[in-house]
Parts: structure tokens; C-alpha cells; sequence
């Protein structure tokens, strides 16, 4: 065998089975290349001590004779907006430096019932917000990626999600969480190679993650392959009454129906997503896409999305909405920093307070969102926006009369040099106008990679289902990865 | 609409944020930037269209009326509470005097 961090899910999984390795060598390997990744800034804390409890765990149920768990054996990073208990949680931000977690967030609990370690916490944009994980407060993740020019520029590895898309993409770690809230898991998929899925909204609870927007904010899976993506997200979701928006519904078993044959299936492509200023390596890409899932079986149709440009304009009224009303918690009394100046009162101190902890982007969407919602301006935005969100929602409703899934590119360029667009908040948030839609709607959407552009980057295809049709999204996807053939991986410089 | 630094300096105080003058001069062009962006959703005919109210279809489910139905979310954990807060103190958040 050659080497063991070259696996994904499924393989460390039945090769854990079958006795070809045991899981403390599982973990003992990605462990070392988490400790040797550190260039990367992929992780926040290292925790190969979980990792290795897990792994033994498994060796032992294994040892007994007793069937093992769906990811015994299987260590994984964790996005840092997930609780999980006694290892510090930050969301990549000052404010919650220190902030240790008392509980374990209900997906981190699944993974752990299903038999799966934890390698560490993941870098990510503060708070999740962000396309380039350029608003860490702990420094840029560092994507493993380069162009083929010899110039070695850090590329940026995606953001919110860029600690997970790097981690996975330089084989830190197997697989990893993370979350979607405008593309999050996504558009870091896409620019790092790697598959993302973000379910329909409500399948993962949200209890015990950071929030952001949430009313958009749903976790996923990110891997090196579709079938990765299935096995875990099956692990990550399920109904949970502490989550109010979780789905009362039982978790398919999308591994096992998982089927790249699409006979009798009809793929959208929505004509507004031609949008000017796309490279042509991308529209190529798109339509080669759309040439495979034909060869799948599938009936290609042009469908409409008439709404499609109004969704990121109203993203960002609504995200930031909300997120100034869950940030305000940060307040310095329960968790995190304090703030408090010689002789400051309450009012200093909240204001103080955040003023230290907060990173610019967090405290314009604060900023934004504030204005959006006070008094006078409330319907002008908010409830406008809100409306705007229900035609999109509309949009896609009217479109699956004509189609079962919808296939459009990922995002609007490969990776860009981190530096490169973050003096732009307009241009960062740009990078997000294929995958905010979906969002809106809480619709599944996934990514998968399609090829390299002409610098040898990575190129996604997003293909996005109809409400709790992970399944089609999945196969889709799966579809593509047969016809793709993407074995592209960066090499080693770190 | 747009902002003025008078403006950004209002919505700063909503927010709790403490900025200087420099800070509100530099956010002024920045959310003028973004508003006039978003603005573009006046243009959208909206008549008759209900505000989104929740993404997915779902019903509002009510816990069984339980002390302690789900432990997780269940009392007697002051000291879980406390454990991150910068000052505790008896058993309760310490702020400062909020009394005169």
C-alpha cells in the first residue's frame, strides 16, 4: 500500500474492517501530517489525542469481534464553529479566544457515535464570514495549491470553510465539516479540488455551532470524493429537538443508493447564470459538465431563474441581519474577551469589548446589518429582501417543473492570490453569486471538481437538488467524478 | 439612501462598537459602497409577495413540559455556565456597577 493519508472515507473505513491497517496507524499517520502541515495554518488545535482515542476505540470493537460504527477508524477535522467539548473554540475570531466549550455540538456528537476522531480544529473566516478565509484573526490558511507559473503566490484556499479545504486538500486530514451559509463549504471545494455538500436546510443542527445567519447557516461534509461526501454527511445529520429548524425526518441511506446512472432524469442549466466576464475556461468546463451528465443518461433543458441576479444583493441584507442580531451576544460577560477601560461602565465595556474582538469584515456586517434593520429602514431592506428571498424560492420551485437538479458552475474564477481581492468587500463578495441562491432557498447543492484551468487550478461543477433530494445531488455529482477523471493533486512544497 | 459619517457613527452606537473618527471616515465610502450595491433590489416588483418566513416548511414543536426534559439543555450547570465567563464571581457574570 502506498500511503496511508492518500485515503479517503471510504477506504480508511473498510480497510479498518478488513484488517489491512489498524486505525491507530490511521490516525497515527494524518496526525503526523497534521503536525507537519503547519505552514498550511490549516488548523487552530491540533487534538491527535482525540484522534487516537477514537482510533482505539475502533481497534477494540474490532479486536471483540463487534460490528463496527459507519466511520470507525476514521479521523476528521472539525471547522472551528463546532463546539466541542473542552477544546477551544474561537470561530476565528479574538472575541472568543479562550472561550473552551462545556458541551459537544450535536453533529460533532454524531460523527463521534459513528466512530470517527477528531485531528483538530480548523481554521476558517472570522465568524464565517468571508470567501478567501482572509478574516481569520489567526492568520491566513494557505491553500495547498500553485499556479503552474513557478511564481509560488499563496493562493487562497476559499472561504468560509478554507482551514477544511486546505486540511483535506493536502491530505491533513481525510475529510472535514464544514459549513455553508452563502457557499461556504462550496467555493472552497472548488478551490482546492476537493467535494463539498451542503444538505437542504434544517438536516444538520445547528445546536452547538457558532452561528452566524441562521436562517441560512447549514453544515456539510467535505471530501475527496462523492461517495466520502455521502458516508458522512449520513453521520453528520439526523433530527434534533434542541435545533428548532431541524428536520423530523429520518437520514437516507444516500451511500448505499448511490448511483451515477441518470436515465429519466432532466438537468437544468438556468440561462442567468451565464453571466458577463465569466472565463471562458469556466463556461467550457460548464458545458463539458452538462456533455457528461447527457452521457449519464440525463436529458439536458435550458431553464430560467429569472430572479438569479437579486440574490446576492439580498444575501447581503439578510446574512448580516442576522448576524448583527446572533453576534450580539458577544458582549464580554458570559464567554470570551473583556474589554474593560479604567472607570468604563457597562455600556464602555460592551462597546469596548467589541470594538478589541471584532476583525473589520465581522464588524461591517454588524454595521450593515444594524442599519438594515433599524427603525425607518426596516421595511426599505430587510422586509424587501425578504421578499425578493421568497421569489428566488419561487424561481427554483417553477424551474424543478421542468428538471430534478440544476447544474451551473461553482464560482466565478478559480483561487485568487490571498491579498488579492481583500481590499474589495464588493469583488470578495462577487465570488459567491452562483452558490448564494441555493442558500437562499436551503436548497442541497454540492461541488465537485472538473478539471484545472490553464494556471493548473482546480475548477468546480455545483450541481443543486430539490429540497431533501441529497440523493439526485449526490448522484449527479457522482456522475461527474466517473466522466472527470480528476486525479489532479497539489504537490507537496509544505 | 446613503450614510454620512453622523450616520455610521449612530449605527456604531446601536452596535456597541467603539470606533474613532478615522474608523466611521473609512466605513463611510465602504457601506455606501455596499448599500447603493443592494439597493438595486427597489427594481424588483415585490406585489402580492409575502416576506420569507421560514426556508423550509417545518412545524414549531413544543418539549415535553419536563424540568430537565433534555439534560443538554436542562439546569443545575452553574459551574458549566461560568466556566468561560472573564469574572465570574459567587456564582454569578461579574459586570461592572451598573447602579449609581
Amino acid at each position: 500500500m502506498s500511503n496511508i493519508t492518500d485515503l479517503g472515507i471510504k477506504a480508511i473505513r473498510d480497510g479498518v474492517r478488513d484488517g489491512t491497517f489498524s486505525a491507530r496507524e490511521v490516525a497515527e499517520a494524518f496526525n503526523a501530517n497534521v503536525a507537519a502541515g503547519k505552514e498550511l495554518n490549516a488548523f487552530l488545535v491540533e487534538t491527535p489525542e482525540h484522534a487516537l482515542a477514537a482510533a482505539d476505540a475502533a481497534d477494540k470493537a474490532r479486536a471483540a469481534g463487534e460490528e463496527l460504527a459507519p466511520m470507525a477508524g476514521v479521523p476528521v477535522g472539525m471547522k472551528d464553529l463546532f463546539c466541542t467539548d473542552g477544546v477551544e473554540a474561537t470561530a476565528g475570531s479574538h472575541i472568543l479566544e479562550g472561550f473552551t466549550p462545556q458541551y459537544e455540538s450535536t453533529v460533532s456528537a454524531n460523527l463521534w457515535k459513528a466512530g470517527a476522531g477528531m485531528l483538530g480544529k480548523l481554521n476558517m473566516d472570522q465568524f464565517a464570514m468571508g470567501s478567501s478565509n482572509e478574516t481569520s484573526a489567526f492568520g491566513n490558511v494557505i491553500s495547498p495549491w500553485r499556479r503552474n507559473d513557478g511564481g509560488n503566490t499563496d493562493l487562497a484556499p476559499g472561504g468560509s470553510s478554507g482551514g477544511s479545504a486546505s486540511a483535506v486538500s493536502g491530505r491533513l486530514c481525510p475529510a472535514a465539516t464544514g459549513t455553508d451559509t452563502g457557499g461556504s463549504i462550496r467555493q472552497p471545494a472548488a478551490f482546492v479540488g476537493i467535494s463539498g455538500i451542503k444538505p437542504t436546510y434544517g438536516r444538520c443542527s445547528r445546536w452547538g455551532v457558532v452561528a452566524f445567519a441562521s436562517s441560512l447557516d447549514q453544515a456539510g461534509s467535505m471530501a475527496h470524493d462523492v461517495t466520502d461526501c455521502a458516508i458522512m454527511l449520513q453521520a453528520m445529520a439526523g433530527f434534533d429537538p434542541k435545533d428548532a429548524t431541524s428536520l423530523d425526518l429520518p437520514v437516507p441511506d444516500w451511500e448505499n443508493a448511490l448511483s451515477g446512472d441518470l436515465k429519466g432524469k432532466r438537468v437544468g442549466i438556468p440561462k442567468e447564470y451565464r453571466i458577463d466576464g465569466t472565463p471562458k475556461e469556466i463556461d467550457d468546463l460548464w458545458e463539458q459538465g452538462a456533455e457528461w451528465l447527457r452521457d449519464a443518461g440525463a436529458e439536458i433543458v435550458e431553464i430560467s431563474l429569472p430572479h438569479t441576479k437579486y440574490a446576492l444583493p439580498a444575501y447581503y441584507i439578510i446574512a448580516p441581519a442576522e448576524a448583527s442580531s446572533n453576534l450580539a451576544r458577544y458582549d464580554g460577560v458570559r464567554y470570551g474577551q473583556r474589554e474593560l477601560p479604567d472607570g468604563a461602565g457597562l455600556q464602555d465595556m460592551y462597546a469596548a469589548t467589541r470594538a478589541e474582538g471584532f476583525g473589520p469584515e465581522v464588524k461591517r456586517r454588524i454595521m450593515i446589518g444594524t442599519y438594515v434593520l433599524s427603525a425607518g429602514f426596516y421595511d426599505a431592506y430587510y422586509t424587501q429582501a425578504q421578499k425578493v428571498r421568497s421569489l428566488i424560492a419561487r424561481d427554483f420551485e417553477q424551474a424543478w417543473e421542468h428538471c430534478d437538479m440544476i447544474l451551473a458552475p461553482t464560482a466565478p474564477s478559480a483561487a485568487f492570490g490571498l491579498g488579492e481581492k481583500a481590499d474589495d468587500p464588493l469583488a470578495m463578495y462577487l465570488n459567491d453569486v452562483f452558490a448564494v441562491p441555493a442558500s437562499l432557498a436551503g436548497l442541497p447543492a454540492m461541488s465537485v471538481p472538473g478539471g484545472l484551468d490553464g494556471q493548473g487550478l482546480p475548477l468546480g461543477l455545483q450541481i443543486v437538488g430539490k429540497a431533501l433530494d441529497e440523493q439526485s445531488v449526490l448522484n449527479a455529482g457522482l456522475a461527474i467524478e466517473q466522466r472527470a477523471g480528476f486525479t489532479a493533486r497539489p504537490d507537496k512544497w509544505w | 439612501m446613503s450614510v454620512d459619517s453622523k450616520t455610521v457613527k449612530k449605527i456604531a452606537s446601536l452596535a456597541r462598537i467603539q470606533m474613532d473618527d478615522a474608523e466611521v471616515e473609512a466605513l463611510v465610502p465602504e457601506l455606501n459602497n455596499i448599500l447603493g450595491w443592494v439597493e438595486q433590489l427597489g427594481e424588483v416588483d415585490v406585489t402580492g409577495v409575502e416576506p420569507m418566513t421560514a426556508v423550509i416548511p417545518n412545524t414549531l414543536r413544543l418539549r415535553d413540559d419536563v424540568i430537565n426534559a433534555d439534560p443538554l439543555t436542562g439546569g443545575g450547570v452553574r459551574d458549566k455556565v461560568l466556566a468561560n465567563a472573564p469574572a465570574p464571581e459567587h456564582g454569578f457574570f461579574g459586570v461592572p456597577k451598573v447602579i449609581e
